[in-house]
């Protein structure tokens, strides 16, 4: 037992826990804990806003595989995480977030910049602690990471009060922890899967839909193995990206609003998806009743909570992925031999060749499929893209082929925009070797491009791409499609001037006129040593194809 | 889509500490489902506290409830608790009209019948109070209203399962 105060006591926990980065903005309310942090060895990292440092500490989880950590004050430093926070729990991604307050005996006042964060959280996170005396902080901590990092991931806040920080005690810190109403998964039951692999082996026509649990899970390999052994083809949803080597001859690329036309096209020829760790989005499946529709579904999950959400499915398995996919790959090696040719694999890999990376409704040369392209031909494997959220996103998951799981990192549920620039930070924060970048849009990179300072004064250089067509370019399209052409309020306008915005923050800005002036650019960004934004001019009435419009079945794509 | 709708029992152990009934009640609001009746209390475990939460829903709707309580952290167990198989108790205090003595010897007499006790008697009313299963309350304030019911309260549902 040692004497600590609940602030140093904190610390030292997360330095148990193998912290090495904290993002964040400290405050008021939160100052005990920062004044310990300085001496720690711990790297903060300073965000212009909270809501950024959440993103970075998601794209630091994203990236890693660890817990990510983003620290603020109370208050407005709290609600400020909220976003960031509620992007983080859409895609079950582990970060911890410590937040200050006020002092426990002016809890409920509204005492200056107190918020219910307990409150406010709740709904936005897998737990919320709030330890009311400083012996309580190494276990919370613990737990913390223990609850972030376990089952389905997602993100824990722990809300400690000004006074729980300054207080000091006997502290001891656990090993271990144990929480009785939490179990982390379930073992899969054998005979689910047996029958798992009585139906895929009865199936004409599988495919295999792989989500973001996948490679959460670090079951890539294993499913792969399984697809090749069995010569099924692989879809993805966009969370998903990245979990088959997007230019293995099996992957067919996300399905969705905006899925590939081969992958939207092969699932609804299929007769059984065996969906592994997703959780059937209504933008990935599109009309429900039309997906299910002459086909069974099989759902694995950690998530017993999400068997039966969306989809009903003829089958499912409940339990950890890797442990699931591996006996399914066991019970499959043990009842065939691997398949040598398929009709329905030949299927595939026709639609594949046909439609693979066409840009439909597009043809001038500097159009965003084409910079989307450039940017994987010259990004090397191990290179990481983020995007932000509406057309660019889109064109980035349909034209960026994703080789390496974790380099993909898109905001998948919330659809923050903004996400992609702070992402890439914390991308780079957790992977300073390998080159990151933003496939951004004009719009979202203004809601958090403040980072350019954090990105620039912290050393973390990353590329900014902007398919900058001056509007909303998503909202848009939709009024373009379905609202007769009314645009309201999608205007941006020529402001700002990116590359003047980047050179005001130290950084690199350039402007591009051609394909091959981007090229060269984009050569000499990945290298610099310092962010670069690319301001890429397209024109704002580019649409994304194909497109499911919202109610439709993912047969009915609109490609022009 | 939806099944036959019907009143369902949960039974929940739950950590006794604040927060715990926002967790839980957090399900029910954000899908817009009502809660008929929650009882919590200790159990001889003073850490873990039981909740018998009751909801009017069909099968489906019921399942998914149990695995979002079963996944609620500080819920230690969730059992869906079927009528048959448990002993579910209710307790109602009900305040009836009574101004002259023979409205009180007919009520002293219902009482009776239904095992209620008398916890007071003034001049314009009496209070009993009645415990039995949900449907005895409703036929014994349905009685008791040919008085006049001024004012009811009931505790909702708590149940243990038998065995």
């Amino acid at each position: 037992m040692v004497v600590y105060s609940g602030a140093h006591a904190l610390v030292e926990a997360l330095k148990r826990e193998k912290v090495e980065v904290i993002f964040g903005i400290p405050g008021g309310a939160i100052m005990p804990v920062y004044d310990v942090l300085k001496d720690s060895g711990i790297r903060h990292i300073l965000a212009r806003h909270e809501q950024s440092a959440a993103h970075m500490a998601d794209g630091y989880a994203r990236a890693s595989g660890k817990v990510g950590v983003a620290m603020a004050t109370s208050g407005p430093g709290t609600t400020n995480l909220v976003t960031g926070i509620a992007n983080a729990y859409m895609d079950s991604i582990p970060v911890v977030a410590i937040t200050g307050q006020v002092p426990t005996h002016q809890l409920g006042t509204d005492a200056f910049q107190e918020t219910d964060a307990l409150g406010i959280f709740n709904p936005i996170t897998k737990y919320v602690f709030q330890p009311r005396r400083p012996t309580e902080i190494p276990y919370v901590v613990k737990a913390a990471f223990y609850l972030a990092s376990t089952g389905r991931t997602g993100p824990v806040v722990i809300d400690v009060p000004k006074d729980v920080q300054v207080g000091e005690a006997d502290m001891v810190f656990p090993d271990k922890v144990e929480i009785r109403g939490y179990v982390p998964s379930h073992p899969p039951d054998p005979s689910a899967i047996e029958r798992t692999a009585e139906i895929l082996l009865n199936a004409e026509r599988p495919v295999i839909l792989a989500g973001g649990g996948v490679i959460k899970s670090g079951s890539c390999d294993v499913m792969v193995a399984l697809a090749e052994y069995l010569l099924i083809p692989v879809v993805t949803t966009l969370m998903g990206k990245g979990s088959i080597p997007e230019n293995h001859p099996l992957a067919m690329g996300p399905i969705g609003m905006h899925g590939t036309y081969q992958a939207n096209k092969l699932v609804m020829e299929s007769d059984v998806i065996l969906s592994l760790g997703v959780r059937f989005s209504d933008r990935s499946t599109m009309d429900v009743s039309e997906f299910t529709k002459e086909r069974k579904i099989i759902h694995f999950d950690i998530d017993p909570t999400e068997i039966g959400k969306n989809v009903k499915p003829y089958h499912y398995v409940v339990g950890e992925l890797r442990t699931a996919i591996t006996m399914l790959y066991e019970a499959v090696k043990r009842r065939v031999r691997s398949k040598k040719e398929s009709l329905w694999a030949k299927r595939a890999k026709q639609l594949k060749e046909e439609y693979d990376g066409r840009v439909f409704g597009i043809n001038k040369e500097l159009c965003s499929p084409n910079i989307v392209k450039k940017i994987r031909e010259i990004l090397p494997v191990n290179g990481i893209v983020t995007t932000e959220v509406g057309q660019n996103q889109m064109w980035a998951s349909l034209y960026f082929k994703v080789l390496k799981p974790r380099t993909f990192i898109t905001s998948g549920g919330l659809g923050t925009m903004g996400f992609g620039f702070p992402a890439a930070i914390g991308a780079k924060a957790a992977k300073p070797d390998v080159p990151v970048v933003d496939i951004a849009g004009d719009g979202s990179f203004l809601m958090t491009c403040n980072s350019l300072a954090t990105s620039v004064t912290e050393g973390l250089p990353v590329v900014v791409c902007i398919l900058n067509n001056s509007v909303l370019g998503m909202v848009a399209q939709w009024q373009r499609l379905f609202y007769q052409g009314r645009y309201s309020a999608v205007w941006l306008g020529p402001t700002p001037d990116f590359v003047q915005l980047a050179k005001a923050f130290k950084a690199e800005g350039v402007r591009v006129h051609s394909l091959e002036e981007f090229e060269k650019a984009f050569k000499e960004a990945i290298k610099s040593e310092v962010t670069t934004v690319i301001d890429i001019p397209i024109s704002p009435e580019e649409n994304v194809f194909p497109f499911v419009p919202v109610g439709e079945s993912l047969k009915n794509m609109m490609v022009g | 889509m939806k099944g036959k709708e019907s009143l369902r029992v949960f039974s929940l152990l739950v950590e006794n500490k604040p927060g715990v009934l926002f967790r839980v009640s957090s399900h029910f609001r954000r899908r817009s489902y009502n809660i008929e009746s929650i009882a919590v209390g200790p159990t001889e475990n003073r850490d873990i506290a039981r909740m018998v939460i009751t909801m009017i829903a069909d099968d489906e709707t019921a399942d998914s409830f149990v695995r979002l309580l079963r996944r609620t952290i500080d819920v230690i167990d969730v059992k869906k608790i079927k009528s048959e198989d448990a002993i579910l108790r209710e307790l109602a205090i009900v305040k009836i009209r009574a101004s002259d003595v023979q409205t009180r010897d007919s009520i002293l007499n219902l009482c009776n019948a239904f095992g209620a006790r008398v916890l007071e008697i003034t001049k314009n009313s009496v209070i009993v109070e009645i415990t039995g299963t949900s449907s005895q309350i409703d036929n014994f304030i349905s009685l008791a209203s040919d008085y006049g019911v001024k004012e009811v309260s009931r505790t909702g549902v708590t149940a243990l399962s038998r065995g």
